[in-house]
């Protein structure tokens, strides 16, 4: 059965290794998307609507097109077409240099006429809301309902009810590196596509279908890029308007998304809005829960979230729709439904906790069926210090006062197949190992390495690894999910051990030994029963002459698994005169399996924690009901976590298992939940609105005084 | 041109180029264009505001000789701008994010202080040591802060990793010793989304034992 080994015996999988791309980073050599220069280069933009919702009457490109330095001009939407949101893409042009390409934006000429548009969701539910969806009745989907048990029944077993409604609004990703792409065709017949993209082979297989060229005569490169946390899968619109403009004129193109326009098309987080009733009984057990809810995902569907959430109830009904309005569409943003479910149905499990008077963590151990969260519990609470909590919320002295909550998660991260991988040995004694997967910021390219250089005794430098190229032809799937290190690193494992085993089948009989005796470490391959008999690395690799080995691996569902749990602890600091949270500490119990690299996993769950501190106090994407456009499309107005946000974070690897998951998302999701409930604790008023603002701070505690 | 306006060594003001570009007084200094994708400056209007001039830029301890306009930002000529010889300056660390002053993405030191290269126009870069994170190291001896920043993971994507770079640079080249509460200051200016700020303190904090 194929294994990790055990701790003991591993020199590299489960240590903190310093990432191979550190160098390239630290030093500016690291080439994105966006700093790719051709010979020849030509600059794109992308004219985008003003207007949220009109009839595009007519589109004059002449006057852009005779601009001195223009190349090409396109027009993107039709006449006769419509306009659904700001930001949607109008024409496009390439020019010699980005000013000129602004400035040719410009002298497009646009006509349309206006109709009446919604761009908040209550707006859009409004009893005679202008329609606009024609397939949604008063904009809003079917419903999606959920049962199971007697909700009638429950409700006659609770001895303590709550009810309340909770809210998170719109967050979008801001990836620092926006969307973009370097297009650049050799012929008619031979594109290569620079991405800033989290799914190489998915950008690659778009541009395919959309020019009607062969897959593999389309090659997309991510050597780096800035991140995307679940925005960045297809090529979307501006790649293939990029691809377009560098057909046209014959050179490469780099069309980059501005940082409005990331904020207004490139994706966002749909927002939440839950009305719940639930109930526990004398003793500590969730008993009934009763939910109904809505949110938006833009003009799209997509807007589902997860509730109720982890905890166990056994009678239960849930309903959700989807409502449209006038705005760009939501896509996947890391943990897609889990984080702001978790901030409702944290904040109720302390609410319905109050009610019975009892200790949130313990109602927590009643009603959570999973073991490793029991465990968690545990440690976290001893990590914060649990006993330092306000008995009494809201009772501690002074101005500034100090709370504690805890919040959970869930997640999958259990890889699956799809993935090729080549491990090749040379006879020069390089290895390297190439996988058409891309390194989005987690670290996966020295992961590989790890996972070669442990296989043949070598150090994680001598591996020479390539991702991010669909140009070798060994597809990998999308980094989304927390997919991409449980679906990659079995293949490398058992690539890596596959070409092993053929380098000691060629060197066996030279060391006079059975191949099965055979062991590599500190460069030179040995026998296990006679230490005597050794050959160095480079010997042996030396007779492969022109004939490398190179193996390809098969996924094996042994080394991976699924289902990782997470908890949160958070102590805050609430200035009652200000309203200002300040997070003193997090600390993240977050099951990692086995992580393979702990000091970039660390860097995961601080970050994932950072996301949700952004999303518990600072993001909300405002959208103007009048103009129908966005208010802070830019990165002042939204705010994003900075230096002074960040508390003190204690991030714990907690290992439950030896076989590899993922953690990219799952380390975002408790964090909201825990924030919100240590406010309550601070300061004796809950907020069921995030993010948490001193504006509702301040109301909420005037309208309790009142 | 009046000779009040008068130029140090081969730099323009702002105000002369402005000036001079108008009256089409200042043949000498504005070459024809390359930036402009081949248009000849003679094809540009007299007061044509985009027209171009030759500017002298020292960055990393080079001379560049390069083409701008009035509105060209530092940052454009360190990323996309080309030489009179015709090469890129391919100076593509720093990075634009926002593009207004807001992220320290973009941030270069202009004489050892931490400047926005986005917010700088090219132009007024002139007769100053600008210094990229392409310059920090020297040869192959990384700066401290980057040893320190590859040492504790202090970077996932890397894309705002530069501006952080160089910022912490700044930072240690004024205050050795900084505390953490004067780490959050001196960085205040940069944002990173992946949220790498925890191992970028520490990374400050052990290069600045080396300082
Ligand atoms: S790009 Fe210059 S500060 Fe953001
Ligand atoms: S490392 Fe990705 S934005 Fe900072």
């Amino acid at each position: 059965m194929a294994s990790w080994g055990e701790a003991s015996e591993s020199r590299l999988i489960g240590k903190r290794i310093p990432r191979l791309s550190g160098r390239d980073k630290v030093t500016g050599k690291a080439k994105y998307t966006f700093d790719i220069n051709r010979p020849g280069l030509l600059y794109g933009r992308i004219l985008r609507s003003e207007v949220a919702h009109a009839n595009v009457v007519g589109v004059d490109l002449s006057e852009a097109e005779a601009l001195p330095g223009v190349k090409a001009v396109i027009q993107i939407v039709e006449v006769g077409n419509k306009i659904r949101y700001q930001g949607q893409e109008i024409a496009a042009v390439a020019a010699e240099t980005d000013d000129i390409a602004k400035d040719a934006l410009r002298l497009i000429h646009v006509d349309l006429e206006e109709l009446p548009h919604v761009v908040t969701e209550a707006d859009a539910m409004a009893e005679g809301a202008p329609q606009i969806r024609d397939d949604w009745a008063g904009n809003q989907s079917d419903p999606n309902v959920r049962e199971e048990g007697d909700l009638a029944g429950g409700f006659a077993q609770a001895a303590v009810e709550v009810e309340a409604t909770y809210h998170a609004p719109v967050q979008t990703h801001v990836c620092l590196e926006t969307h973009g792409h370097v297009a650049e065709w050799e012929d008619e017949q031979n594109l290569t596509v620079w991405a800033s993209t989290q799914g190489v082979f998915g950008v690659r297989n778009d541009l395919a279908g959309s020019f009607n060229l062969p897959a593999n005569q389309v090659r997309v490169i991510t050597e780096h890029m800035g991140g995307g946390f679940g925005s960045k899968f297809g090529p979307g619109v501006e790649g293939r308007t990029a691809a377009d403009l560098a057909r046209i004129t014959g050179r490469p193109v780099k069309l980059m998304l501005t940082r409005k326009a990331e904020h207004l098309v490139a994706g966002n987080r749909p927002s939440m809005t839950q009305h719940v009733r639930a109930g526990a009984t004398g003793d500590g057990r969730l008993i009934a829960y009763d939910m109904k809810g809505h949110g938006t995902g833009g003009i799209s569907s997509g807007a589902g979230f997860q509730a109720p959430y982890v905890y166990h109830v056994p009678n239960r009904r849930a309903e959700r729709v989807n409502v449209a309005v006038n705005v760009g569409n939501q896509r996947a943003m890391r943990a897609p439904g889990h984080p702001q479910g978790a901030f409702a149905m944290d904040s109720l499990m302390d609410e319905l906790a109050e009610k019975l008077g009892m200790n949130p963590l313990e109602f927590r151990r009643i009603n959570d069926p999973n073991e490793t969260r029991q465990a968690q519990y545990t440690l976290g609470a001893q990590e914060i210090g649990w006993h330092r909590r306000n008995n009494v919320p809201g009772s501690g002295k002074g101005v500034k006062k100090r709370g504690m909550g805890v919040g959970s998660g869930q997640w999958g991260g259990g890889g699956g197949r799809g993935t090729q991988a080549r491990v090749t040995i040379n006879s020069d004694g390089t290895v390297e190992a190439v996988t058409g997967t891309q390194d989005i910021g987690t670290g996966i390219r020295t992961a590989i390495a790890m996972i070669v250089a442990e296989e043949f005794g070598l150090a994680p430098t001598d591996i020479m690894v390539k991702v991010g190229d669909s140009g070798p032809g060994l597809p990998s799937g999308g980094s989304g999910g927390s997919q991409t290190t449980a679906s990659v690193a079995p293949v490398i494992k058992t690539a890596a051990a596959a070409a092993k085993q053929k380098l000691f089948e060629r060197i066996a009989p030279q060391l006079n030994a059975p191949v099965g005796d055979l062991r590599v470490g500190n460069r030179t391959i040995y026998v296990v029963s006679d230490r005597t008999k050794t050959i160095k690395w480079e010997l042996a690799t030396g007779q492969l002459g022109m004939d490398s080995i190179s193996e390809g691996g098969e996924w094996d569902e042994e080394l991976r698994q699924g289902g990782v749990a997470g908890t949160q602890f958070a102590e805050v600091e609430v200035d009652t005169e200000i309203g200002e949270v300040r997070v003193i500490k997090i600390v993240a119990v977050q099951d990692c399996g086995l992580a393979i690299n702990r000091l970039t996993t660390e860097s995961q769950i601080n970050g994932g924690v950072i996301m949700g501190l952004g999303q518990a106090l600072l993001e909300e994407r405002f959208m103007d009901a009048l103009t129908g456009r966005m208010l802070n499309a830019n990165l002042e107005d939204y705010k994003v976590p900075g230096t002074f946000e960040i508390p003190e974070i204690k991030s714990i690897v907690f290992d439950t298992h030896r076989k590899v998951t993922g953690v990219g998302e799952p380390p975002c999701i408790p964090t909201p939940g825990a924030i919100a409930n240590a406010v309550y604790n601070a300061i004796g008023v809950r907020i069921r609105e995030l993010p948490i603002t001193p504006d509702k701070i301040l109301t909420a505690l005037a309208e309790k005084k009142a | 041109m009046p000779d009040k306006e008068k130029k140090q060594g081969t730099s323009i003001s702002r105000r002369s180029f402005l000036k001079g570009v108008g009256t089409g007084t200042v043949a000498a200094t504005v070459a024809p264009s390359v930036l402009i994708g081949g248009e000849k400056a003679a094809d540009a209007q007299e007061g044509d505001a985009v027209a171009s001039a030759t500017i002298q830029l020292n960055i990393n301890g080079k001379p560049y000789q390069v083409e701008v306009e009035a509105r060209t930002t530092l940052l454009t000529v360190l990323r996309d701008g080309i030489d009179t010889s015709g090469n890129n300056v391919d100076l593509t660390g720093a990075k634009l994010i926002c593009d207004r002053g807001e992220c320290g993405g973009c941030t270069v030191m202009v004489d050892g202080k931490p400047v926005y290269a986005c917010m700088m126009l090219a132009m007024d870069a002139q007769d100053t040591q600008i210094t990229t994170v392409e310059g920090l190291a020297d040869g192959d001896d990384l700066h401290p802060v980057q040893e320190a920043f590859i040492q504790h993971d202090a970077l996932m994507c890397g894309f705002c990793t530069p501006g952080f770079v160089v910022s912490s640079a700044a930072l240690l080249s004024e205050n050795t010793k900084p505390t953490l509460e004067e780490i959050k200051v001196g960085l205040s200016g940069n944002t990173c989304r992946c949220g790498t700020y925890p191992f970028i303190f520490d990374a400050v904090k052990t290069a600045s034992k080396k300082m």
